[in-house]
């Protein structure tokens, strides 16, 4: 390594033996720069989780266009709007197809008295809403009254239930008053908010929600014409539908408002933007402090290199050095934890975490910047190495 | 090297200086003049607080200087920039009283140091110039050791070796014996001399160690401030 470092840098690397020469501080320092990447790893995983759940319901859904009433901020909180609209839209050049989505919020209750809170759509059978039902064998059975799908990937489930159900055992539960009856499975993917989700047919939806209209669903999937974009489209619907009841908008700009909005105006994003704030200048302080009192410890030494003739960028590049070594060091642990806790936290509370290089990559900046930065604050010390008192 | 100075690698003409601000400032040196001639071993002697390590600061370029003029060189060092003076040291090669070796450094990597400031070319021979100063100071079996590992007398002659393997035409030396036993002292400033005369060096040893002065080709004695004797042995 010495020796490595010293035919990068082109000069004995000071700063690396100096922070070899300690090795109970340098482990502490490589601890605490670990301890910070982890810290901010895990708000990115969890913000990452959260970006990524919303966006999951809506991959489920068949449909290049979202019709939803203008107040709508996220998946869960629009206003039912006219299926007039629908009618509205299938006249719209460009649109191959237009069917209603209901939506809605349904309590499962667990054998132990626990609750799970299901997502439920309410689909038209006869028609393709879900790109999730497509091959798959049990969506016929929502034709049936009182039927439906469970989202496989539903958080804490009885043990073994899933498996049962698709090797086609029978099972169902009360709500509302009503027996669903589950006949089978389907694959999305709970987030912060639900815990799962309850596929069903429309006329099931209304008999489980009676005070929803068959007249008012909460969305419309609109399928564009092969090779006509979807944006020209959205453009066309939103001069043929009335703009204070019903707004189009493309899925994935759907998708994106949706993330944006709770990411930027719900506190659980914000929570998370806090904690890596608080990662960075954990990090940032135990980075300045180790290197200001490495400073504090060498001012001799620097003060006689100062005397023989050692210019400022020198000493600069020393502390740089050292805290470009703190945080190659301190990053690839880091690292190594957070993976182990995205696998855990994954497989334990059904959360999306997953490592992207470009986090990664993106972390490792930001920590280089952060000890880099510490380092400069950290040079200010140096101005007390007066060479002229070393006589 | 020095046209214009007569020779003298080292001059000093008319030097004052103070310390302190105000009330409290107070005159260090009156009025020095001192030249030093080329390849020859000069100690400043004095009680102290006459001004001796005041004097061989200011040569070092370590202070700014306020009064007098300083030709290091042939090169005037008054009214020089901080930047520049930095530059300046470069030329010299210190010898301080405590060895302030570099305690995370073995031996040979503290005498690199001392090369290094030269720059890139002057480090990429630095691993074998070191090998052979430490081999003069008959060091070589210490190289790898920290300083905490070599003894005192060990530690000084490692600190010498620094200030002299990038060859400098001046070495400044303030007691470089201080903190030795005799047998030590003596051999560390036999060595000085030795390797001085070999390479032409001018020295300049502020001592107050009567066990060397028989060594000194040339003692300049300073008190309050100013130089009042010189005698030639």
């Amino acid at each position: 390594m010495t020796g490595w470092l010293e035919r990068l840098l082109g000069r004995l690397p000071l700063g690396w033996l100096q922070l070899v020469h300690r090795p109970p501080r340098f482990a502490a320092a490589l601890a605490g720069v670990a301890f910070a990447n982890i810290l901010v790893f895990m708000q990115l995983g969890f913000l990452g989780a959260l970006i990524e759940s919303i966006a999951l319901p809506y991959r489920a859904l068949e449909a290049d266009i979202l019709i939803a009433a203008s107040d709508t901020n996220t998946l869960a909180d629009s206003s039912p709007l006219p299926r007039q609209r629908m009618y509205e839209a299938l006249a719209v050049p460009g649109v191959a197809a237009a069917t209603p989505l209901f939506f809605a919020k349904l309590d499962w209750k667990q054998p132990d008295g626990t609750i799970r809170t299901l997502d439920v759509f309410g689909i038209d059978p006869a028609r393709d809403s879900l790109a999730i039902l497509r091959g798959n064998p049990a969506a016929d059975a929502l034709k049936r009254a009182d039927h439906g799908l469970v989202d496989r990937r539903t958080r804490n489930p009885p043990p073994g239930l899933f498996a049962a159900i698709e090797a086609g055992e029978p099972y169902s539960f009360e709500a509302k008053n009503r027996t669903i009856h589950v006949a089978g499975t389907v694959e999305i993917g709970g987030g912060f908010a639900a815990d799962g989700y309850l596929v069903v047919s429309d006329q099931t939806f209304l008999r489980l929600f009676p005070q929803r209209a068959a007249g008012a669903p909460n969305y419309i999937l609109v399928r564009t014409e092969p090779g006509v974009p979807p944006a020209r489209v959205v453009a066309a619907l939103a001069a043929a539908l009335p703009a204070d009841d019903a707004t189009p908008r493309t899925l994935a700009d759907t998708v994106a408002r949706d993330q944006r909005f709770q990411t930027t105006q719900r506190p659980v994003g914000m929570v998370f933007g806090f904690g890596i704030v608080i990662g960075a200048l954990v990090g940032s302080i135990i980075v300045y402090q180790v290197l200001s009192s490495d400073v504090a410890d060498h001012i001799r030494e620097y003060a006689t290199l100062k005397a023989v003739g050692y210019g400022d960028a020198f000493f600069l590049g020393v502390i740089v050095e050292e805290a470009a070594i703190l945080a190659c060091f301190g990053f690839v642990p880091g690292l190594l934890v957070a993976l182990g806790l995205y696998a855990f936290v994954s497989a334990s509370v059904a959360l999306p975490l997953t490592m992207t290089f470009a986090r990664a990559a993106l972390l490792f900046a930001g920590t280089m910047s952060m000890c880099v930065l510490s380092g400069f604050v950290a040079t200010r010390r140096l101005a007390r190495a007066d060479p002229a008192e070393l006589f | 090297m020095a046209s214009d100075g007569g020779g003298y690698p080292v001059e000093v003409a008319g030097l004052d200086h103070w310390f302190g601000q105000g009330e409290a400032r107070k005159q260090a040196l009156f009025d020095v003049d001192l030249r030093l001639a080329a390849g020859t071993l000069t100690v400043l002697a004095g009680p102290s607080g006459s001004g001796k390590t005041t004097v061989l600061t200011l040569i070092g370029a370590l202070r700014a200087i306020q009064k007098g003029n300083i030709r290091l060189l042939g090169r005037e060092l008054a009214g020089a920039s901080a930047d520049a003076l930095v530059l300046r040291r470069r030329e010299i090669g210190f010898i301080f009283q405590a060895h302030n070796l570099h305690d995370s450094l073995t031996a040979e990597q503290n005498v690199r140091l001392g090369l290094e400031v030269h720059g890139a070319a002057a480090a990429s021979r630095g691993q074998a110039a070191a090998r052979h100063m430490l081999d003069l100071l008959d060091l070589s079996s210490r190289a790898g050791y920290l300083p905490a590992n070599l003894s005192g007398g060990q530690k000084q002659r490692v600190a010498i070796a620094r200030a002299l393997v990038g060859n400098p035409p001046v070495v400044l030396a303030d007691e470089p014996t201080a903190a030795l036993d005799r047998e030590s002292g003596l051999n560390v400033v036999q060595l000085l001399k030795r390797l001085g005369t070999a390479r032409g060096t001018t020295t300049l040893m502020v001592t107050h160690d009567p066990r060397i002065l028989d060594l000194a080709d040339r003692i300049v004695r300073m008190e309050d401030g100013r130089i009042v004797a010189e005698g030639r042995l």
